[in-house]
């Protein structure tokens, strides 16, 4: 995996970033004057300090330089930290804004997994590479310049040693790195067949166990894991041999600087200042390259969280913002040749349907057979790829989409239910409810005996995900809300699937007092849904068709 | 939290290991030592050099250096080596312990995917506790005495400061360090895990909010609390520089007071810029405990649940079951079946009064439940989801504890059985079966070890599989993919359904073997599986589609843990009722007619 130290496109995308990637250029410009500066004066102090003097200008100079480098790595640190949070918060706020441009239809399936995931704990990881690799990386070129030009100006025999060899680390580090690189992606191959077969065999310990085999798989862990150690070492000997050669190469240009400095101190050829200067900054040349080669690994997690990041929320161009007409949810509603086809399936084709206002239309079928395809092109989660939808004459395509969903009232197959207090999930988009409002929907929905059992009534706080609430009683609120909605339309994606018998038989009266007097489109899969429909439509193959006459079914 | 710390336990898992751990941190102090004692000798060089003296007073000083540069790599290499291979020995055992830990617990494993990946970092969290924070943080410390030492041999006050530089800067702020960081985990965690709920309510539920129109409001509410988590980042981390910050004034102030009290004490020129540059290099290696109490502190709640897993703790043994309990009529004793065989008969299985509650409040998963199996019988269990029937199986297989009542296999209680030897009795196509990483010839001997060729092949071909099987060109050694990756969900479910034809225990226990299974196929598969069933054995079917149900001896419909209705196919379609009505919409769903008209007293 090869990748840039930096995203350009991190600049486009977060513009408040900027102030504070200058900031930090700046502040390693300065600590690198700082060390040099640091270096001059304890030269000089140990330089008086030979002839037995206490240079006290050299002592203040140096404790100053000492200082001031302290402020700055303070300052360095605070100001990587705050690039970070500033990033994560953009970003955060760009994934979850592409959310909502985007719609559902986009979220859905494995995207939402991943979104949730790079939103919530993902973007962290972009701490180590904030504050651990990016002002290395600065310092990595601030301070080798610096300190060479300063030895330079002093002696300049050893700044020739020091150019030749500072460059060996990059290209070492590069060559070597190939070769350490290729042997530890294999190793993490490998590493992640250990880590999946152990994973495998402790996520597959009920079936081991109701085989009677999960005690005989211990050895077998054993064996994989020691395998896998002996495999390991065999990588790690190659891979820190590139440590070694760079530490060689840090630490043998201490002592190529060194001795002939020495040699030539002997022969009375350079002051034992600038000798003492030339060696204290030797060292500080290669550091910062060492320790932002070895800070990279550590902050390759968070680089691929910010890929993941920029990618996904620049991905699709966001849907300009629709101000269409306004359908009226009383008038009728209307499929023409419509066809939906997704990546690898075709849910709907060529389906024409017209629904009467006040109807109530039971739509059966088995299931993948795209019946809650029918709802989502009416919820506008889902576009025609041919064909038209039409509420009261207006094409939902041009339609003010957030005005027609206003007079339509949902329960999904699997209400999501979100971790805040009953009552807030009740009026979920009707956030000004009254609560008397609230009770009459409760009421109707059947779950006032699931609120008086709960300790705080209406108020209690639901887990994540509504964790806490059985799926009847989910469905039930589910149902309350659309209740409260109180819409012409109304979609129900089979309200009673999972249910038990008991649950069921609530949840359907409270079903039947829903539909009275809107225009319904029920998915059905039980005979009990069907009872008090108009008509009943049966989808098979993306293809619909009339099953019943009104009067039969009964 | 009682006991000792999880540190102490992985120590005392490293016990066989002691030696060469030592061995690692010894190395490493010697590396650090030797990139002290670098820059002191070339000082030493320089300023003795300065005087000008015949060079062969300098000699061994210019061999020393170049040692010494030359050594530090090697010694750094070999360090590195043996610190891995020490720690990379522990891991293993700590993997094993914790297999063997979880193999031997009844409950089931963690489920979620969240769950498996923490239990491979919570091992790495050991590996990086040694390597990261005690090796190092050994080294320090060796590494400082011996500086302090040296120094007093040349200068007591020096070395006293130098002692006071590095008590500040290898234990105040490692120290200061550590209660920052845990206090920023304290304060940060809960409001990163707010906000992850965030991010999972705003994709996960952005149809319902699309819907109802929250989806501005909600994001409103997101986007507030990560401007709030970005404030206290920021904060925490001003803080947290700040110990940084103060470990490079502690080097220079110390080095500075090193150069005064030196001078003050009139020691040799050279000795004085010896010190200094020496001391400057020993708080730096003392500072690297610094990162590693950072380290450590992140590492502490993986130590944790490890240390959980691994103690010793009260010592539950290998669960060999008292050999009690009437050992009444056929001959099913633990002994007597060996793994491998097939078992002839089949015991009589008994639900006696089984209540199953998951947790205290919840409706009863299974009710006072009552069922007799006899030998050779076939029963299926329909229902709703969420009626029971997962749960009658997991109570069969062991796999659940009955609150109350108790299941026998020919008046035995299924907990007195050892778990090594139910499996032969009562098992085989359990909810949520696992397909391995493996071999397909692999995920099958897993139902009977040793089976050949003949045997694996009729279970197969029971089971709809083995027509796949001839034209992979791995045949059976194909592997099939991360937990099945590689198959289509038919696919998958045909092997797991082979597997348990070719274990045959006595009790075949059936859950819902055609899930996933177009409706053809599934009638298929499940009259082959039904026909593959050895005569004697007893079957127990769990299904949601009543389709190929007409030949078994009983069918029982449970709900919500009780039994509502029971007969043959051919009674309960002519009785109205839940059966009744599933298997007209059924059949209405899957043929394509609608039979509610035809519905007869």
């Amino acid at each position: 995996m090869n990748r840039r130290p930096f995203d350009p496109r991190l600049l486009r995308r977060v513009p408040a970033a900027r102030r504070d990637l200058v900031l930090l250029a700046l502040l390693g410009l300065l600590a690198a004057g700082l060390i040099v500066a640091q270096a001059t004066a304890l030269a000089t102090l140990l330089a008086t300090a030979f002839a037995g003097r206490l240079d006290r200008a050299a002592l203040a100079g140096f404790v100053a330089a000492v200082a001031a480098r302290s402020v700055l790595v303070w300052a360095q640190g605070a100001v990587s930290a705050r690039l970070a949070a500033t990033v994560k918060a953009a970003l955060r706020a760009d994934l979850l804004g592409a959310v909502a441009r985007h719609g559902p239809g986009w979220v859905a399936g494995q995207r939402a997994g991943q979104l949730a995931t790079l939103a919530g704990r993902g973007l962290d990881a972009l701490d180590a590479y904030f504050t651990g690799y990016l002002p290395q990386l600065v310092l990595s070129v601030t301070v080798p310049l610096a300190v060479l030009g300063r030895i330079f100006l002093a002696d300049w025999s050893s700044a020739v040693i020091i150019a030749l060899t500072l460059p060996l680390i990059p290209v070492f580090g590069a060559l070597l790195g190939w070769q350490a690189q290729a042997a530890t992606e294999r190793q993490w191959r490998r590493l992640s067949l250990l880590g999946g077969h152990f994973l495998d065999m402790v996520a597959g310990l009920p079936t081991l166990r109701a085989f009677g085999r999960a005690r005989s798989q211990t050895e077998a862990v054993r064996r994989m894991a020691d395998g896998h150690r002996v495999s390991t070492m065999k990588t790690l000997r190659i891979a820190f041999l590139s440590a070694l050669v760079l530490e060689l190469v840090a630490t043998l240009s201490v002592a190529l600087v060194a001795v002939p400095v020495g040699v030539r101190l002997l022969g009375g050829g350079l002051t034992l200042q600038t000798a003492l200067l030339v060696l204290l900054l030797t060292p500080e040349a290669y550091l910062p390259l060492r320790a932002a080669g070895s800070r990279f690994h550590a902050s390759m997690e968070g680089l691929t969280a910010l890929d993941e990041a920029l990618t996904l929320s620049g991905s699709a161009p966001a849907p300009t913002g629709r101000t269409g007409a306004l359908p009226d949810g009383r008038g009728e509603i209307r499929f023409e040749s419509v066809t939906v086809a997704y990546e690898r399936t075709t849910a709907l084709r060529d389906v024409t349907l017209t629904i009467r206002p006040g109807e109530r239309i039971a739509v059966i079928g088995p299931s993948g057979a795209g019946k809650s395809t029918l709802l989502n092109l009416l919820l506008g989660f889902v576009a025609p790829t041919s064909g038209r939808v039409t509420v009261g004459g207006v094409d939902l395509a041009d339609a003010e989409l957030e005005g027609w969903r206003r007079q339509v009232a949902w329960v999904p197959q699997r209400a999501h239910l979100f971790a805040t207090s009953l009552a807030d999930n009740i009026r979920l988009g009707t956030p000004d409810a009254e609560p008397a409002q609230i009770a009459a929907a409760v009421r109707d929905a059947a779950l006032d005996d699931v609120v008086a059992a709960l300790p705080e009534g209406l108020d209690t706080r639901l887990g994540e995900r509504g964790h806490g609430l059985s799926s009847g009683q989910r469905q039930r609120v589910a149902l309350a809300r659309a209740f409260l909605r109180d819409a012409p339309v109304v979609l129900l994606d089979e309200p009673t699937a999972r249910l038990d018998a008991a649950a069921e038989e609530a949840v359907l009266s409270a079903t039947h007092r829903l539909v009275t007097g809107r225009t319904a489109l029920l998915v059905a899969h039980r005979p009990a849904l069907l009872k008090g429909v108009d008509r009943v439509l049966r989808v098979a193959d993306g293809r619909v068709t009339e099953l019943a006459p009104a009067g039969e079914v009964r | 939290m009682s006991g000792p710390s999880p540190e102490l336990t992985v120590l005392r898992l490293a016990r066989p290991y002691l030696k060469r751990l030592v061995g690692a941190g010894l190395l490493a102090a010697a590396t650090e030592f030797a990139g002290l004692a670098l820059m002191a000798t070339a000082t030493w060089l320089l300023m003795t050099a300065a005087g000008q003296p015949p060079l062969d007073r300098l000699t061994v000083a210019i061999v020393a250096v170049r040692a010494l540069a030359v050594g530090r790599g090697v010694l750094r290499y070999t360090e590195r080596l043996a610190g891995h291979d020490a720690v990379l020995r522990l891991v293993t055992d700590v993997r094993t312990r914790v297999f063997a830990t979880l193999a031997e617990r009844r409950g089931a494993p963690p489920r979620t995917g969240d769950a498996l990946s923490r239990l491979v970092s919570d091992v790495e969290a050991v590996q990086d506790l040694l390597l990261r924070v005690l090796v190092p943080g050994a080294a320090a410390g060796l590494v400082s005495v011996l500086a302090v030492g040296l120094t007093a041999l040349v200068s007591p006050p020096a070395a006293l400061v130098l002692t006071g530089g590095l008590l500040l800067a290898g234990v105040a702020l490692p120290v200061l360090a550590t209660l920052l960081t845990r206090r920023a985990g304290a304060e940060v965690a809960p409001l990163r895990g707010a906000l992850a709920a965030d991010a999972v309510d705003l994709t996960h539920g952005a149809a319902d909010l699309a819907a109802f129109g929250a989806t501005g409001d909600a994001l409103g509410a997101a986007g507030r609390r990560a401007r709030r988590l970005a404030r206290l980042e920021r904060r925490l981390a001003a803080l947290g520089f700040a110990v940084d910050a103060a470990g490079v004034l502690v080097a220079g102030v110390t080095a500075g007071a090193v150069v005064l009290v030196a001078l003050r004490a009139g020691l040799d020129g050279v000795l004085v810029g010896v010190l200094a540059v020496g001391t400057l290099a020993a708080v730096e290696i003392a500072l690297a405990l610094v990162g590693a109490a950072r380290q450590w502190t992140g590492l502490r709640t993986g130590l944790v649940r490890i240390a959980r897993l691994v103690a010793p703790g009260p010592q539950t043994g290998p669960e060999t079951a008292p050999q009690a309990g009437p050992q009444a009529g056929r001959a099913v004793v633990a002994g007597d079946v060996a793994a491998g065989d097939v078992v002839a008969g089949a015991p009589d299985v008994r639900f006696e009064r089984v209540t199953v509650r998951y947790r205290a409040g919840a409706p009863a998963a299974l009710d006072d439940f009552d069922l007799d199996l006899p030998p050779g019988h076939r029963v299926a269990v329909v229902g709703p989801s969420g009626a029971g029937k997962s749960s009658l199986a997991a109570v069969l297989t062991g796999a659940v504890h009955p609150d109350s009542g108790r299941v026998t296999l020919d008046g035995r209680d299924v907990s007195s059985f050892p778990p090594d030897v139910l499996p032969r009795l009562v098992g085989g196509l359990l909810a949520e079966a696992y397909v391995f990483h493996a071999s397909v010839r692999d995920n099958l001997l897993l139902g009977r070890a040793g089976a050949d060729e003949a045997a694996l092949t009729g279970a197969a071909d029971a089971a709809g599989l083995a027509d796949w099987v001839r034209d992979q060109p791995e045949g059976w050694g194909t592997v099939v993919g991360e937990q099945g990756g590689q198959l289509s969900g038919g696919q998958r479910q045909r092997l797991a359904l082979a597997r348990a034809l070719l274990a045959a225990p006595a009790v075949l226990v059936l859950d819902e073997p055609t899930e996933g299974l177009d409706p053809v196929a599934a009638d298929e598969v499940l009259a082959g599986a039904l026909a593959a069933v050895p005569a004697g054995h007893s079957v127990l079917l769990i299904s949601h589609r009543l389709s190929g149900l007409a030949e078994l001896d009983e069918i029982v419909v449970l709900d919500a843990g009780r039994i509502v209705q029971r007969g043959r196919h051919a009674d309960l379609v002519a009785t109205a009722g839940w059966y009744r009505d599933q298997w007209l919409l059924q059949q209405a769903a899957e043929h394509g007619y609608l039979a509610l008209s035809t519905r007869s007293a």
